[in-house]
């Protein structure tokens, strides 16, 4: 059984439909990478998995159980943690209270600042800056917050949307490096990615969209040698 | 001497529009609406006092909780009932005029209920106050108790906030409403919660207020309801010290245009400052700049 299940998805922003019957799995362990061009749905796809948004038709299927309905704020403690696009920390708060943030849910205490522990052993910078107001970060900085807070759920999935966007090729790299130590240690990651070239890279699996629809979907592998994916997305 | 009073007398009516500031601006900070009922709350807590005192023979502390549980509830009625419907509506002038609506709607009420005469307020406080400096300074004991009572209220409001659970949900979902979900925080409760203690404060400010000036009438709340915006405008509206700074300036702005100038431009001194405010600077004292989002 897959661990999170998206059947028959349809999404509508008032008249207009942005998602338009989507289906797809993923597996526990697996790194997952939705590609596809601006405006595609791949967003709004994430948000309806996560229940910012509630879709038309179809249904989300997360450990067996249908987590369609069930409101934002109710997901984060199953267990799927959602680093948004645009990383969105919480600028007026340090950089040590955005991480507490991440852990609002959790009541074991020993166990948030062993979880704490972690991510800054994994983002050292984030250690160091502590006590610096998460607006003053550098936008690679942010991202590794976000990313950071994410992880302070302790989820056993975790969904990232455009993690790349708008920095450097260096700092891309860095961040991708992240992604896949985050899955090598047993979380099973759900990316949302414009780069494809570096989604596919890291990922198992990859699903296409386009316009609200997948048009192509296989393994990451196989897509990265696909003529039509190099064509309109690896710029070859 | 007359000076130094002058100055504790602002202080205090200070203190009164301080209190019912910091539910202006916890309310905007975190719904991003402006509460324009929050001052008839204030009215109506009075009112819920004053039976308590003379309808029931309650005593001062006892009615000054009921006014407090009554406007708490009354507050997180408000919001569920007439706000939280229009928290997505397109324009934010929708809840705009609701709130007016639920302003005027609450004095109406209160003229059906209690009829448009004064009512005495019983004092509150009987203590009689300090006398200082041989008998030339005297403060009254509602002085001395609104003041302490905003002290006390201001540093438990910002170690609420900045340090327990519910304190930081607040902080979490003033800045961004959706990744507070994102965390786990249910943004709808906290709403509520801002509300609940918003109109904790504004009953116990109605208490003060009116124990000061011993009279209730359904449109009581009106004018300090509307000094206090100006004064959470003043500080920088969202920030809670801002609120108390803004509240004890305009407090003592509004003494001394008494004493020294004229009583009857008080008030027009108080918005006049508002005037002053937004034209040099718009974000109030402490208010944040508003940083488009990249």
């Amino acid at each position: 059984m897959a661990m999170l299940e998206v059947k028959d998805l349809e999404v509508y922003y008032g008249v207009i439909q942005a998602i338009k019957g989507i289906s797809f799995e993923v597996n526990k362990g697996e790194v997952i990478a939705l590609i596809g061009a601006n405006g595609a749905g791949k967003t709004t796809t994430l948000h309806t998995v996560t229940g910012l948004l509630t879709p038309k038709k179809g249904q989300v299927i997360f450990e067996g159980k249908d987590i369609t309905k069930v409101p934002a704020h109710k997901i984060v403690s199953m267990g799927m943690a959602h680093v948004p696009e645009g990383r969105r920390v919480f600028a007026e708060l340090s950089v040590y209270e955005n991480l507490k943030m991440g852990a609002y849910t959790r009541k074991d205490k020993n166990e948030i600042e062993e979880s704490l522990a972690n991510v800054y052993k994994r983002f050292p910078r984030l250690e160091e800056r502590k006590n610096q107001m998460a607006g003053t970060l550098s936008g690679g900085e942010q991202q590794m917050l976000a990313m950071g807070r994410a992880l302070m759920s302790k989820p056993k999935i975790i969904l990232m949307d455009e993690p790349s966007m708008g920095l450097s090729p260096i700092l891309v790299n860095e961040i991708f490096d992240i992604i896949r130590s985050v899955s090598e240690s047993g979380t099973t990651v759900l990316l949302v990615e414009q780069n494809a070239k570096k989604a596919l890279s890291i990922a198992d699996r990859a699903y296409v969209l386009e316009t609200g629809k997948i048009v192509l979907e296989g393994n990451a592998k196989d897509l990265l040698e696909d003529d039509s994916i190099k064509k309109a997305y690896l710029g070859e | 001497m007359s000076f130094i009073s002058y100055l504790i007398n602002g202080l205090s009516l200070g203190s009164v529009y301080a209190i019912i500031a910091l539910g202006y601006t916890m309310v905007y900070g975190i719904a991003k609406m402006l509460n324009f009922a929050h001052g008839d709350v204030i009215m109506i807590g009075a009112y819920m006092a004053l039976l308590a005192m003379t309808q029931a023979g309650m005593s001062p502390v006892i009615a000054v909780l009921i006014a407090i549980v009554v406007c708490t509830v009354l507050g997180v009625v408000i919001e569920r009932i007439a706000y939280k419907p229009l928290r997505n509506a397109a324009s934010s002038l929708s809840v705009l005029i609701t709130a007016i609506g639920v302003s005027y709607l609450l004095q109406n009420i209160a003229l059906l209920a209690f009829g448009s005469n004064a009512k005495t307020f019983p004092s509150v406080i009987k203590w009689s106050g300090i006398t200082l400096a041989d008998g030339q300074l005297n403060i009254s004991g509602v002085t001395v108790v609104t003041i302490g009572v905003c002290l006390v209220i201001m540093v438990v409001l910002v170690a609420f906030v900045q340090k327990s659970k519910p304190g930081q949900a607040m902080r979490a979902v003033s800045e961004d409403k959706g990744a507070a979900q994102l965390m786990g925080i249910n943004v709808n409760a906290t709403i509520a919660l801002t509300f609940a203690i918003g109109s904790a404060l504004a009953a116990v400010a109605g208490v003060l207020y009116c124990s000061a000036y011993p009279s209730v009438t359904p449109y009581t709340g009106a004018m300090p309801g509307i000094k206090a915006f100006v004064a959470a405008v003043f500080g920088g509206i969202g920030s809670i010290p801002g609120a108390f700074i803004g509240g004890l300036i305009l407090g003592i702005i509004e003494i001394f245009g008494r004493a020294y100038i004229t009583s009857q431009l008080a008030d027009a001194l108080v918005f006049a400052v508002l005037i002053i405010v937004l034209l040099v600077k718009p974000t109030g004292l402490l208010g944040k700049k508003i940083q488009e989002k990249v």
